[in-house]
């Protein structure tokens, strides 16, 4: 196709002058009259409230971040992948072992969990694309709750997590293609052949939010990017895009871009979860998987150009829009058509035994947005709004119907372009993939900020961009920075949900929680000493905990206020173990003491006028050689005491043996 | 003299003979009544408002127990917590006797209306008033003693010292990054009411004869 060389060498000249554009230009030019507008749009006074939440996904730092809007101000960091020493997060027992043996996740694609296609404000689910995983975050108390995974026979976990219009599944796909079940080694050589992708879905507990892998759908070795999940007309599907449909395994850059158009996927999950259920599937790795060869109706390809990236259902449930990342254009499909086809069998042949909607039949039209168009939201008034990598910017366009002049002459239906500092990956519109979006805001989430902000070092933040797209024109209001890296993000409205601010007493079933100082203390049962220990401003009860080298020591913390923000920390010096706990919880961390010393542990968290004197010394004598003052709760013997003179007492102080020296 | 005594007496026996007619019973009852809803309500409200506490803390007082404001009365734990700093000792409802007798008293006191009522005479009604004044400022003597016993009776070990005090019982005033407020609350208004229905009840039958 001729067009498409065309693009592609307007692709190259759009990097290049954008390379030099960098260099020269982002001084604001905003007018004085028009700052002082902004300002007050996005101003919100000391004491006032954000009106809504913005969940980003934190990328490769593996963290959620919370922001307010307008104000765009950063409020807290949810840790979910990695280890988070502000909030104790991978240093206490529960949470370590929910992380496992990994210390990083990558963040992309976060999902408020929904109830008939609206933002239910229960859960916010959030995949790991590098080590195919997905996390649970509890909106009443803001904590991650259960991580997923790794997924068996899932591989590079991009596409995800999309939940569904009532969250009955969040649904996953690969975008690194591996030989299958994974473990399996064969040659990239053999890619086409020994590679396969899938498509995953997690069912989520209706009641606990809990998820499982429900069942999986074999598919050839594309790289599938991104999700959509339909809802009105088009319940019951999910529709993703794919970059490889080549199925190169090298150099992928050139040899992934050869095709004009890659086959995305058609997924009919109700379809899909009815086969599982009617025996259909065959186990792999514990997972009942299903051969769309074999299964007839359960999937479907559809040619989208070039390289698609994002793919976004709008509020009707109507219109798919595909970013065409390598074309200049955003591709619409009307679903309706697309039903029509598959029913009607309109195909162009097969993919290994999977059917090739017929392009034609389906598409309503292509939007010529502008270079680079990667993802597209919607205000729920029906306007679309994409982010133009290549041309940074944010171009708002008119969904379908259209008018016969706008068919002709496609331009017309491009409203609006806002220019964004630099290169927008993401964008979000508030509640954009619910059924009933708030509309209001835009927040463009830039992949370089190249030197906008003051300068702090090569290591540059991520900028995002607030948007007021209430008028006709979309109109910029504020910018912000965030650490590596937002991919995507969810917008909620702050009064649709009441999160608790401390764990109520009643609800703490830890076994090990102590609420008073006559159930605090240490008990030993041979080499593991117990310590139960309180934590209430402005002491820990017990101040002392007695050990010896080689004890298995366990010390479980409970915050026993009930007060909001009375959040207490136990840092044990040189120990590198700091827990915290919020009011009403319970953290218990696990050591094997290896080395001899007095270390101090002191509340970590600023709770009150004498924080500084909330603090305790842990004891570990050698083993053999308790100290005179060690006391156990169940009245254990300290340790029997070495013959005299066997080796130095515990309570030798090389310094007091000392005389002082003066010059 | 002697006369005029026996006059002044025959008087007031015939005052204290008056029957109480239909309104002064009527009021009587109310007031027993009142009594009663009372005691569903606190009678008193501590409010404490600092800048680490801008929405306040509560203490709210029943006859028969003491609340903190908040979530399952945490203020009460929260109050206690920041005494502990000036070495006040916990505020716990155990150390509170009155509290297990003052329910039986006006209960006591509304059988003694109910049986005005049905005797229906004014000396009933001087015998209620004067027994339930005595309870009346007996109680609020006593729970300023309270008041005074917590801010006196401070641990001398405590992290801060300050000058033994009285926490106020009526008014508002500073007490270190606190601001201090009690006042009277439903309870002691409807007591209040109770009293002044007692009087009125007496008072509309001062002029009663025996036909």
């Amino acid at each position: 196709m001729k067009n498409n060389a065309s693009a592609s060498y307007l692709v190259t000249v759009a990097v290049i002058v954008g390379a030099f554009g960098l260099t020269s230009c982002g001084k604001s030019t905003t007018a004085k009259n028009e700052r002082s507008a902004n300002a007050q749009a996005t101003y919100v006074a000391p004491g006032e409230q954000d009106e809504y939440y913005l969940f980003y996904s934190g990328g490769h730092s593996g963290q959620v971040f919370v922001a307010g809007i307008p104000s765009m101000r950063h409020i807290t960091t949810i840790p979910v992948y990695a280890p988070y020493p502000a909030t104790g997060y991978g240093f206490d027992e529960e949470s370590k072992k929910m992380l496992g043996d990994y210390t990083w996740g990558d963040v992309h694609h976060p999902a408020l969990s929904q109830t008939a296609s609206k933002y239910d404000g229960r859960w916010l689910f959030v995949n790991d694309n590098a080590n195919n995983r997905v996390a649970r975050i509890d909106l009443r108390d803001f904590k991650t709750h259960q991580i997923l995974g790794p997924i068996p026979n899932s591989s590079g976990n991009h596409g995800s997590s999309f939940v569904t219009e009532n969250t009955e599944y969040l649904m996953v796909a690969t975008r690194f293609s591996v030989p299958l079940p994974k473990g399996r080694v064969a040659d990239p050589n053999d890619y086409a052949k020994e590679f396969n992708g899938m498509v995953s879905a997690l069912k989520v507990d209706p009641q606990t939010g809990e998820m499982s892998v429900a069942w999986q759908i074999l598919t050839p070795p594309f790289d599938w990017d991104l999700a959509s999940t339909g809802k009105g007309p088009s319940s019951g599907w999910a529709f993703w895009t794919s970059y490889n449909s080549e199925m190169a395994h090298d150099v992928l850059e050139a040899n992934a871009s050869q095709k004009d158009r890659d086959l995305t996927a058609i997924v009919n999950w109700k379809a899909a979860a009815q086969a599982v259920a009617d025996g259909k599937a065959q186990d792999m790795g514990g997972v009942p998987v299903l051969d769309p060869a074999r299964v007839p109706g359960i999937l479907y390809f559809l040619p989208i150009g070039k390289s698609p990236h994002g793919v976004d259902v709008d509020p009707s449930g109507k219109w798919i829009a595909y970013g065409g990342k390598l074309q200049p254009s955003v591709t619409v499909v009307n679903f309706e058509k697309l039903q029509a086809a598959i029913n009607n069998k309109t195909f162009d042949g097969d993919f290994r035994g999977t059917p090739i909607v017929k392009y034609e039949s389906v598409v309503e039209g292509e939007v010529p947005v502008g270079l680079g168009p990667l993802h597209t939201q919607y205000d729920g008034a029906g306007n679309a709004y994409t982010a133009m990598f290549i041309d940074s910017n944010i171009t708002k366009w008119k969904l379908p119907p259209w008018s016969d002049d706008e068919r002709k002459d496609m331009n017309k239906t491009v409203l609006d372009k806002v220019s964004t500092h630099f290169s927008t990956g993401h964008l979000v519109v508030a509640g954009s993939d619910t059924a009933h979006p708030y509309g209001k805001w835009l927040v463009a989430m830039n992949k370089l900020s190249a030197g906008r902000h003051i300068n702090v070092g090569p290591a540059q933040p991520e900028s995002s961009q607030l948007m007021d797209i209430s008028g006709a024109k979309m109109k910029m209001v504020a910018e912000a920075y965030t650490e590596p890296e937002p991919h995507f993000a969810q917008i909620l409205k702050v009064s649709e949900i009441q999160p608790i601010e401390a764990y109520p007493k009643a609800e703490n079933k830890d076994p090990n929680a102590v609420w008073d100082k006559e159930h605090t203390g240490v008990t030993r049962n041979g080499t593991s000493v117990e310590a139960k220990v309180t934590a209430v401003r402005s002491r820990f009860v017990p101040d002392r905990i007695d050990a010896q080298v080689g004890d298995d020591l366990t010390i479980h913390v409970t915050n026993v206020e009930q007060t909001r923000d009375m959040i207490h920390g136990f840092g044990l010096v040189e120990n590198n173990i700091n827990l915290v706990m919020d009011p009403g919880e319970t953290k218990t961390l696990h050591i094997k003491l290896t080395k001899p010393g007095v270390f101090p542990y002191y509340c970590t968290n600023f709770c009150s006028a004498l924080h500084q004197e909330m603090q305790g010394y842990l004891v570990v004598s050698n083993a053999g050689q308790p100290v005179p003052g060690a006391v156990y709760t169940n009245g254990a013997a300290p340790a029997p005491v070495p013959d005299a003179g066997a080796s130095v007492p515990a309570t030798a102080n090389p310094v007091a043996a000392t005389p002082a020296s003066t010059p | 003299m002697k006369k005029k005594i026996s006059n002044l007496l025959g008087r007031e026996f015939r005052f204290l003979a008056r029957p109480l007619n239909f309104w002064s019973r009527l009021l009587l009852l109310l007031a027993a009544v009142t009594i009663f809803v009372s005691l569903f309500f606190p009678l008193w409200r501590m409010h404490l408002v600092a800048p680490q506490y801008s929405d306040g803390l509560d203490l709210f007082i029943y006859c028969y127990k003491i609340l903190g404001g908040g979530l399952n009365g945490q203020h009460l734990v929260e109050i206690n917590n920041l005494n502990h700093y000036i070495g006040m000792a916990p505020i716990v409802q155990a150390d509170f006797l009155e509290m297990r007798w003052m329910p039986f008293v006006f209960g006591l006191i509304i059988l003694m209306i109910l049986r005005s009522v049905v005797f229906g005479q004014m000396g009933n009604v001087v015998d209620l008033f004067a027994v339930y004044c005595y309870f009346g400022i007996f109680s609020i003597g006593s729970f300023w003693y309270r008041l005074y016993q917590y801010g006196h009776n401070l641990d001398l070990h405590a992290p801060m010292t300050i000058k033994p005090f009285t926490p106020l019982l009526l008014g508002t005033k500073q007490i270190a990054n606190f601001r201090e407020s009690s006042y009277p609350e439903l309870g002691a208004i409807l007591l209040c009411a109770s009293v002044l229905m007692i009087l009125l009840a007496g008072w509309f039958s001062r002029k009663e004869t025996v036909e």
